[in-house]
This record gives C-alpha cells, sequence and structure tokens, in this order.
C-alpha cells in the first residue's frame, strides 16, 4: 500500500498529539485509510477541511512535514482460497515469509446479516468437554465467550475446542498474543495437520496496540467470504477480547471522549457487538460461529468488559480450578450457552436437559453443604452424599481434560445419580427415571 | 414545522454518526433529513442546531462520506405509517420492511415501504353522512388477521370535522379515498386508510386515563400470582446477563391474554429474533387458535443496526401500540431491553459533549424513560370502548448493579419490579424473579383488589398475601439456619424453611421449556395456590430437622410431576391422591383445625 504517482501528497500537518495527526486536505472520506510517512493511519474526524487521522502505530518521530497520502478506500482485506494456512498481521499482510496472496479486495467492518435473512442457529458443535457440550452445549452460528482469569489456560481449551469442531475453515484473531502463544497455536494447528483450514491475523505484544482494533474485522470479513461465497462452516477464535477493549479505551481517551464505567468508552456495547453479531446461520448452509477469550481480572465479571460482552454474547464459558480435584473444571453456576436449548434433547438424547439440570441441582446442593461445613457446622447425611457427588461429577465430567461423546457424559451422569442419591432425591420426571435408572 | 420552500444543507464535519451541515434555511429539532451520497440516501435526524449549522444523527453508517455532500431537509419529524398490514411484519427502528430488503445483507439507504400498497382490503362504513367526529373516531373497519382494524379520522386533525362521505362497503387499498371530512370552514379533507404520525408524539385521541384495574393474564405464575400485571400497567424486568430476562420476555409474548403482540427488540441479540421469527409463525394462539405471528408486529433494531435507529426503535413500537389501542384493543409492548436504548443516548450525547450525568449518561435520562413509560395506560375512547397499552421493559443493569442509572430511574416510572436475581438463576430457579424484592404497586390499587376478588374469589388477595409472608418466612428461617446450624434452631425453623421452598417450588418455579408447565391458566394457579397454601396452613410433627427435608423433598416431587401433567388429568389426579396420602405421616390433625 504505498503511495501511488497519481494520488496527492500533502506535508504539512496542523496538528500532532499522542495518537491523532491533523491536516488541510480536501475530498477526503470517512474511515478512509491514509498512510503518514509509511505508518498506516484513518480518517476518525472530518471538521471542513481540517481532517484528523488515527495513526495505528502512534505518532513518536512524525515531523510536521511529514507525507501524508490518501488511499481512497476503507481498510480492506484480499480474500480467496489462498487465505488457508497462512498467517497475516492486522493489516492483512502476511507475516509467515510467504508472497502476498491474490485475490478479491473487501472493505472490512462491512454491513450487517438482514435479521430476517438468518437462519435459526440449530446445528450442535460437540467438543468432547463435557462441561461444555453437557451442560452448555454449543451451535453452530452461536458466539460465546470463555470468561477466565489470566494464569487458566484458555488458549490450550480453545485450540482443543477448534480442532475437535468439525469446521470447514478456523480463522484466528490473535489481539496483543505473546510472541508464546502466537508460536502455540501456529504448532498445536501444525501438529494436528490442520493448517491448510486455518487462517490468522494476529497482532502480538509487539506490534502497536491500536492496530489491534483492526483484527477481529479482519478475521471475520475472510469468515464471510469462506462462509457466504463458499458456503462453508467457519469457526472464528478471537483472543484476547479484553485486549482489544482495552486498545478502545486507549483511541477514546486520545480523542477526549467521555469515558463511562471503568474508563471504558460509551459505546463499548455498540463496538463489541458489532463484532460478535457477525456470528450467524446463512440460510445457503455457511455459518460464522464466535469462540472467544475474554480475560478477567480476579474473576470480576463486574467489569464493563466482560458485563457488556455477556450481554452480548449467547452465553459464557467460565473456567475454575477446582482444588478438590486439582484439576480446571468448566464452572456449571456460571458457565452458560443460550442456544443450548435449540439441540439438547433435540439432536442429543431425551433426557439430557433434565440430567444436566438435575446434575446441576445438585451440585449447588453440595455447595451449600460446603458452606455450612466451612462454617463449621455438622454436615446431614444428604450433605455428606451431594459433597461426593460433587468430587465424581467434577471429575468425571465436568473437568475440561474429558473427551467422551454426550451419550456417554448422560449415562455418567446417571450412574452418580444412582450411586449417591434416591430418585425423589434426583427429582427428574418419572418417564424418564423409569426407562434410565441405573438400579 | 410545515415549510413551502425545503431547506437544503452541505455536510461539513463528520464525526462518526454524528454529521454537521450548513443550512441554507430554517431547520427544526428532531427534523428528518437525507444525506447524499453517491447513489445511496442516508437518513438523519436533526438533534442540535448552532447558527447555520445542524448537528445530525445519521441512522446509518458513514463510512466514505464526504463533506460538501448535498443534504436535505424534509419538514417533519421522524414519522410512521400507519394503517391495515401492519401485523406479522418485520420492521426495522425505522419501520422499514425487512421482508422487502434484498440480499442477506442490510444495504446503506435502502428505505423500504412499510405497508402494502397493493394488498386490497374489505371496507366496511362505521360513520354515516353527517356525523361530527374528531382526531381517533372511527370511520370504519377492515379485518386484519381476523381483527377489527379501524380506519380513524387523522390524528393530526384537530377540531371537529363533519362527515361528507364514505365509501360504501367493498375492497380497497389502502391509499384509496375511504372518506371525505369538512372542517367548519366548509373545507374537504380527504381520508385514506394511512396515516402519518410522529413517533416522539403520543397519540392521545382518548378520553380518560384511568386507574388499570384488570389484571393481564401472563400464565407465569410469579407474576400472575405474586405480584400480578395490569391491562394498561407498566412493568420492567432487570437482570444481570443469564437470569433469562429474553425467555421470560417471549414467555409473556407467548402466552399474555392481548390481542395485539408488539416486540420491539432493541440492541439485544440478532439470534433471539430470528427465534421469534420461526417460532411465532409455527404456535398457536391458546385464545384464537391462530398463529401467534398473526397478532405480533416486530421491531427489530438489533445490536449490530445503526445505534442512531436504535433509539427511534422503541419509540416505533410505542407510536405503532397507540395506533391500534385507539381501534379498542388490548396491547401488550415490550422491549428488549431499554438499556440499550439509554446507551444510545449516551452515545450521541457524548459525541455532542454535553456535560454528562451519572455513568455518563445524559443528565435528562430519567425524564425520557419516564415519558416514554407514561404513554402506556388503559384508556377509554371517545366513544366509550376501552384500549389499553401494557408496556414491559427489560433493563440490563451495567455489573448486575441495580443501583446504576437506568434502574433506578426506570423503578420511578414502572409500577411493577420483577427483579432477576443471579443467585436463583445459578441455582437455576427459572424464572428467576426475586419473590422478596419484587413488587406490583397494582396489588395497592383498591381497583384490582376489587376485581380480583369478584374474578378469583373473596380469599385470593388474602392467599397471596399469606404466601408472600411465608415466603418472607422461608428466608428469615433459613438466615437463622446458616447463621446457628442445622441443630442449632428449633425443628420449626425447618419447617418454616421447607413451607417456603414448597411454594417456591411449585408455584414461583416453572419450566419454560415444557409444553404443560410453561403456561399456566389463572383457574389452574388459584387451585395449585390452594393447594400449596393448605400444606402450609397443616402444623406437621417431626422427630428431627432431617425428616423435614426429606418430606418436603417428597411433597415437592409429587408437586412437580402435578405440574408437569395436563390439569386435572388422571395423571394429576393419580399424583394429588399419593401427596394426600403422603401427607398423613406428619400431619398433625388436630392442630390443623386450630390452624385453620
Amino acid at each position: 500500500m504505498s503511495s501511488q504517482a497519481f494520488q496527492k501528497v500533502y506535508t504539512k500537518l496542523t496538528n500532532i498529539t499522542k495518537a491523532t495527526v491533523s491536516l488541510t486536505a480536501q475530498d477526503v472520506g470517512y474511515d478512509e485509510m491514509a498512510v503518514v510517512n509509511g505508518r498506516m493511519a484513518q480518517v476518525v474526524k472530518i471538521m471542513g477541511e481540517q481532517v484528523v487521522l488515527q495513526v495505528f502505530s502512534g505518532t513518536e518521530g512524525i515531523p510536521t512535514n511529514a507525507e501524508v497520502t490518501f488511499l481512497g478506500n476503507p481498510p480492506q482485506v484480499k480474500v480467496s482460497d489462498e487465505l488457508a494456512g497462512r498467517f497475516f498481521n492486522a493489516y492483512g499482510h502476511p507475516i509467515d515469509g510467504g508472497p502476498d496472496i491474490e485475490g478479491e479486495i473487501r472493505e472490512i467492518g462491512g454491513p450487517s446479516v438482514n435479521p430476517v435473512r438468518r437462519e435459526q442457529p440449530s446445528q450442535l458443535i460437540a467438543t468432547g468437554i463435557a462441561g461444555i457440550d453437557l451442560n452448555n452445549s454449543l451451535v453452530s452460528g452461536q458466539k460465546i465467550p470463555f470468561f477466565a482469569d489470566s494464569d487458566q489456560p484458555y488458549n490450550q481449551v480453545m485450540a482443543n475446542v477448534a480442532l475437535r469442531a468439525k469446521a470447514d475453515k478456523i480463522i484466528l484473531g490473535g489481539m496483543g498474543l505473546s510472541n508464546d502463544d502466537y508460536l502455540f497455536f501456529k504448532q498445536v494447528f501444525d501438529n494436528a495437520g490442520a493448517l491448510d483450514r486455518i487462517v490468522s491475523f494476529v497482532n502480538t505484544t509487539e506490534d502497536p496496540p491500536v492496530e489491534r482494533l483492526l483484527v477481529p474485522d479482519m478475521a471475520l470479513t475472510a469468515a464471510e467470504y469462506f462462509a457466504v461465497d463458499k458456503n462453508e462452516s467457519v469457526l472464528v477464535l478471537l483472543t484476547d477480547m479484553t485486549l482489544f477493549a482495552d486498545a478502545l479505551s486507549i483511541v477514546s481517551n486520545r480523542m477526549d471522549q467521555i469515558p463511562s464505567k471503568d474508563s471504558m468508552p460509551g459505546s463499548l456495547y455498540s463496538d463489541l457487538a458489532r463484532i460478535y453479531e457477525k456470528a450467524v446461520q446463512f440460510p445457503s448452509g455457511g455459518s460464522i460461529t464466535i469462540v472467544a477469550v475474554t480475560t478477567l481480572s480476579g474473576g470480576d465479571i463486574t467489569h464493563a468488559i466482560p458485563d457488556n460482552t455477556g450481554y452480548i454474547t449467547e452465553g459464557q464459558l467460565f473456567l475454575r480450578r477446582d482444588t478438590d480435584i486439582g484439576k480446571v473444571i468448566v464452572d456449571p453456576f456460571r458457565s452458560l450457552s443460550r442456544l443450548k436449548q435449540l439441540v439438547i434433547g433435540e439432536q442429543t438424547r431425551e433426557d439430557h436437559p433434565q440430567v444436566m439440570n438435575a446434575a446441576v441441582r445438585l451440585y449447588a446442593d453440595a455447595a451449600n453443604a460446603r458452606t455450612k461445613l466451612e462454617n463449621g457446622f455438622d454436615l446431614t447425611d444428604y450433605d455428606e452424599r451431594t459433597l461426593d457427588f460433587a468430587k465424581s461429577y467434577s471429575d468425571k465430567l465436568l473437568a475440561i481434560d474429558v473427551n467422551v461423546n454426550t451419550d456417554t457424559m448422560l449415562e455418567i451422569g446417571w450412574e452418580l445419580f444412582a450411586k449417591h442419591f434416591s430418585k425423589a432425591e434426583v427429582g427428574i420426571k418419572k418417564e424418564l427415571v423409569d426407562k434410565y435408572w441405573k438400579e | 414545522m410545515e415549510k413551502n420552500d425545503k431547506t437544503t444543507g452541505n455536510v461539513s464535519g463528520i464525526i462518526a454518526n454524528l454529521v454537521v451541515v450548513d443550512v441554507d434555511g430554517p431547520v427544526g429539532q428532531n427534523e428528518i433529513c437525507f444525506i447524499d451520497h453517491g447513489d445511496e440516501r442516508l437518513m438523519a435526524e436533526v438533534i442540535k442546531v448552532t447558527g447555520n449549522q445542524a448537528y445530525v444523527q445519521v441512522f446509518e453508517s458513514t463510512r466514505g462520506l464526504k463533506p460538501g455532500s448535498k443534504v436535505n431537509f424534509e419538514g417533519h419529524m421522524l414519522e410512521v405509517n400507519l394503517g391495515p398490514g401492519m401485523l406479522s411484519r418485520n420492521y426495522d427502528g425505522l419501520q422499514n420492511d425487512l421482508d422487502k430488503m434484498e440480499g442477506v445483507f442490510l444495504k446503506r439507504g435502502d428505505y423500504t415501504d412499510p405497508l402494502n400498497r397493493e394488498k386490497k382490503w374489505n371496507f366496511k362504513p362505521l360513520a354515516s353522512k353527517g356525523d361530527e367526529v374528531i382526531a381517533g373516531d372511527w370511520l370504519g373497519e377492515v379485518e386484519e388477521n381476523g381483527m377489527p382494524h379501524r380506519i380513524m379520522v387523522p390524528f393530526k386533525l384537530e377540531g371537529t370535522y363533519t362527515v361528507k362521505s364514505v365509501t360504501g362497503e367493498g375492497e380497497y387499498t389502502v391509499d384509496d379515498e375511504i372518506a371525505v371530512i369538512e372542517d367548519k370552514d366548509g373545507n374537504s379533507i380527504s381520508v385514506t386508510m394511512v396515516q402519518k404520525w410522529p413517533v416522539k408524539m403520543p397519540i392521545k385521541t382518548y378520553r380518560e386515563k384511568p386507574r388499570p384495574f384488570k389484571l393481564l393474564e401472563t400464565g407465569v405464575r410469579c407474576i400472575d400470582t405474586l405480584n400480578p400485571i395490569t391491562e394498561g400497567g407498566t412493568g420492567f424486568i432487570p437482570g444481570p446477563f443469564g437470569t433469562g430476562k429474553t425467555v421470560l420476555q417471549h414467555a409473556i409474548s407467548k402466552q399474555a391474554e392481548a390481542d395485539i403482540v408488539i416486540i420491539a427488540a432493541c440492541g439485544e441479540r440478532a439470534n433471539e429474533v430470528v427465534e421469534i421469527f420461526k417460532e411465532f409463525p409455527e404456535l398457536d394462539d391458546p385464545r384464537t387458535g391462530k398463529k401467534l405471528i398473526e397478532r405480533t408486529t416486530i421491531i427489530a433494531n438489533t445490536s449490530n443496526m445503526p445505534v442512531a435507529a436504535r433509539e427511534a426503535s422503541v419509540y416505533t413500537a410505542m407510536t405503532l401500540g397507540e395506533y391500534y389501542r385507539a381501534m379498542g384493543l388490548k396491547v401488550l409492548l415490550m422491549a428488549d431491553s431499554t438499556s440499550r436504548w439509554a446507551q444510545a443516548l449516551r452515545e450521541m450525547s457524548n459525541r455532542l459533549e454535553e456535560l454528562p450525568g451519572p455513568d455518563a449518561f445524559p443528565m435528562d435520562l430519567s425524564a425520557i424513560i419516564s415519558n416514554f413509560y407514561s404513554r402506556a395506560g388503559y384508556v377509554y375512547l371517545n366513544n366509550d370502548k376501552t384500549g389499553s397499552i401494557t408496556f414491559i421493559g427489560t433493563v440490563s443493569p451495567a455489573g448486575g448493579n441495580l443501583k446504576e442509572p437506568v434502574t433506578e430511574n426506570t423503578r420511578k416510572a414502572a409500577r411493577c419490579f420483577y427483579g432477576l436475581s443471579q443467585d436463583r438463576a445459578d441455582s437455576k430457579r427459572y424464572p428467576a424473579i426475586d419473590p422478596i424484592d419484587s413488587y406490583s404497586k397494582y396489588l395497592e390499587y383498591p381497583e384490582l383488589q376489587k376485581s380480583l376478588e369478584k374474578n378469583m374469589g373473596e380469599n385470593w388477595l388474602a392467599n397471596v398475601l399469606k404466601a408472600k409472608d411465608t415466603l418472607l418466612s422461608g428466608k428469615e428461617a433459613d438466615e437463622q439456619i446458616n447463621i446457628l446450624g442445622d441443630d442449632g434452631v428449633p425443628i420449626d425453623f425447618h419447617e418454616r424453611l421447607w413451607k417456603a421452598e414448597l411454594i417456591d417450588f411449585v408455584v414461583l418455579q416453572q419450566d419454560a421449556f415444557d409444553k404443560i408447565d410453561a403456561s399456566t391458566p389463572l383457574e389452574r394457579q388459584k387451585y395449585m395456590l390452594e393447594k400449596v397454601l393448605s400444606i402450609v396452613d397443616t402444623s406437621f410433627e417431626f422427630k428431627n430437622f432431617e425428616q423435614v427435608g426429606d418430606f418436603f423433598k417428597r411433597l415437592i416431587n409429587h408437586f412437580k410431576q402435578m405440574n408437569y401433567s395436563e390439569f386435572k388429568s388422571e395423571k394429576f389426579k393419580g399424583f394429588e391422591k399419593e401427596l394426600q396420602e403422603m401427607l398423613k405421616e406428619h400431619a398433625v390433625e388436630a392442630k390443623e383445625e386450630q390452624a385453620v
């Protein structure tokens, strides 16, 4: 994207701030891309002939006589089958040492799908992880984040989910990935022999943070190409959306906007929704499913980033370390898949919804028993049994190292019920108890 | 705001969807304009005027827009078209018919007609030549999805008019003249089936707005029984994410006893709207036997659609509701979520660099919310017929904190509060409406009390209060048990706790995904409440506290099986009989007499 001969070159900046430069220019469109002394920039404000450009990599060292050229278009990405197996930066330039790709140029951050043209998500995505498949089934066209503290193995779990899900394409949008994590993904995908169905857009911690803002749109524009043009099922992985939101707050702060909760811009909800709502089941059969990561600070979900995310996404998956069994589990209380109702008991066995609910309810009773124990009270026989149940349930079903099919998960559930409880205590519809109870 | 020469202008500044326009003539606050951008025309609304500069919020993306672009002002505020054919339609926040748009993706500047201009309607006159009429009076009617759709004297007309002629019964399109009316100066006005109305203005063509007095049945037990909403009432449902706001709203919109349901999906998930699109055409309306979609209009402005149109969407929905209310219909209006609407206001207030109120929301948020809620209500029309808009909005409190500005301000405006609790949702006690914190102010209305007495029996109100007291007493007992331990309290505390749990599990908790349990008619609610309360009134004898829990768990299990069975079916009666047997194990007969 170097300047071309016929383009007008401006050389007089009137204003420079940490993130933006201003100049007098004509015939410039809103959102248009520009190059300022070789650095990528985008129009963020026009007032009369004064144009304000946001320079993605910052304005350090930019002089008032910097060369500015306008590219005449909003940010774009080239799409074609050649994307598969490649790694790109936030501008869509290859970073894997390979050649530039050929393809059709598309604007990123394009229009939304007309809601009446959407199909209802209906295809179960099995991951083998019971904490997900049993309690929080994923469905194609869904958008769901992992809420995890930074010390939890969310990238590993996400890579597992991605590889086990039977998606035609996996698109990784990495924002503020550490170089180690970037290499981790590269290696895992390579080892699984899956590289040819994976496309990656990566901004690492070595790159300027504001560039991250382009990554989700890049990844999702590529996803739309495969889902719409090729009718493929596409799984988009976005990690870490907290760092994306941080970049938003940096920009809004530099633009002198009034911050709302937790120093986040007032438009955070709309900014995140614009990305997550790209998840869709198309009528032609293609789909985009988004699995994201939102890192938390000390498990606090009331912070503006996870809070707004939770209102947008169709559930959230919570990782938590269970000290009783010494494993990371998918927390059944705080995790939720909103779309599970569309598939459980329909594409899975009829007893799925009731088994799921009963197990979680009994697990909640165990939590109460634990509180009693911690407060030094005597436990009843029922309390003791719930605690035993909770331990097995956690180990055999909730742990993230579980990898079995859904029927097996249900069988394990019934076994645990029979081992620890009476039929009445489990409280499941009689017809199902008659059919599945393990004597 | 009517002008002869239309004002025009040129774009001079752009910051996201806020555009500054240099104008050459008068402009009005909230006036609509169109910005030319290549072949596209982008709709926008004036939100501030300084000198000859108008600040407009664009209802579309402004990507690529350049200064100098031509702007045409329309001379009116944001209006909707009102006429037959709006039911079963899917509109965006500006009342564009989404089904008429081509392609999978929304195209910028694609504005479609909300009405079908070709379809012929069978018109029947209601007024006659010589009648004196005022705005909102019924001139005739057509049948829309089996419901009478009245053609009214345009709401914008002021004063009294005389009917000069009304067309005879026959087939007409919405644009055909169906009547001519004459003002007192002898000017004739032609009336068609379509009229326009600015969405931010309430339609007030009614005679009187009394206090609501009639219960609106929703089939949701913890609403109807414990904290009922009324026809023409207002309520709101705040809840952190994942507590079941949307499931509850969908349940109410499916089951409520209303003629018309208008759903404003305001800044929420697109897939939730798709669920309505797909389900409602399949589901039967139990009252009419028709499909639910036939009584429903959906205003979908999902979270990824333009923010400015999100703000408009709730007003569009309310205006449609007022239009149907003026026909003497019972309208239920649901908005999910009003927080997104408030956030849209915040985004724009921020771009306008207004001084912010709490959490950066605009200072007048409270007034805006109150104003909006006040448009709901039960009304007596000029012809003594009645109509109502019952409005239930959801609120998505930031961080689940009910002290945040949108929740606080909505609390001032709405009369029913259905607070969803994270704890209840975590333990899967759905619907997660908190039985202690939630309230319905209508329960204190003598008007409603009277009608409940008449329709639900003399003891109903006392029973409801008893259920509430039992729940509270159970909560207190639970707290004591938690502090002192199971053994540290008298057995009686456990009994109190479990009697409350009984009400919780049998009356409050309801399985929205079970065919039978999802909706409970009032008659069944009454039966079950009385049944449960008879147990609450019974004195029991237990040897130790463990017996209490075991016994009540078995009771609850039986009651749940009853809830899952067809009312008064063999199965239902079977469980009921077993239940009666079970009671004998611990009931103290003599004391029972005293308690009653």
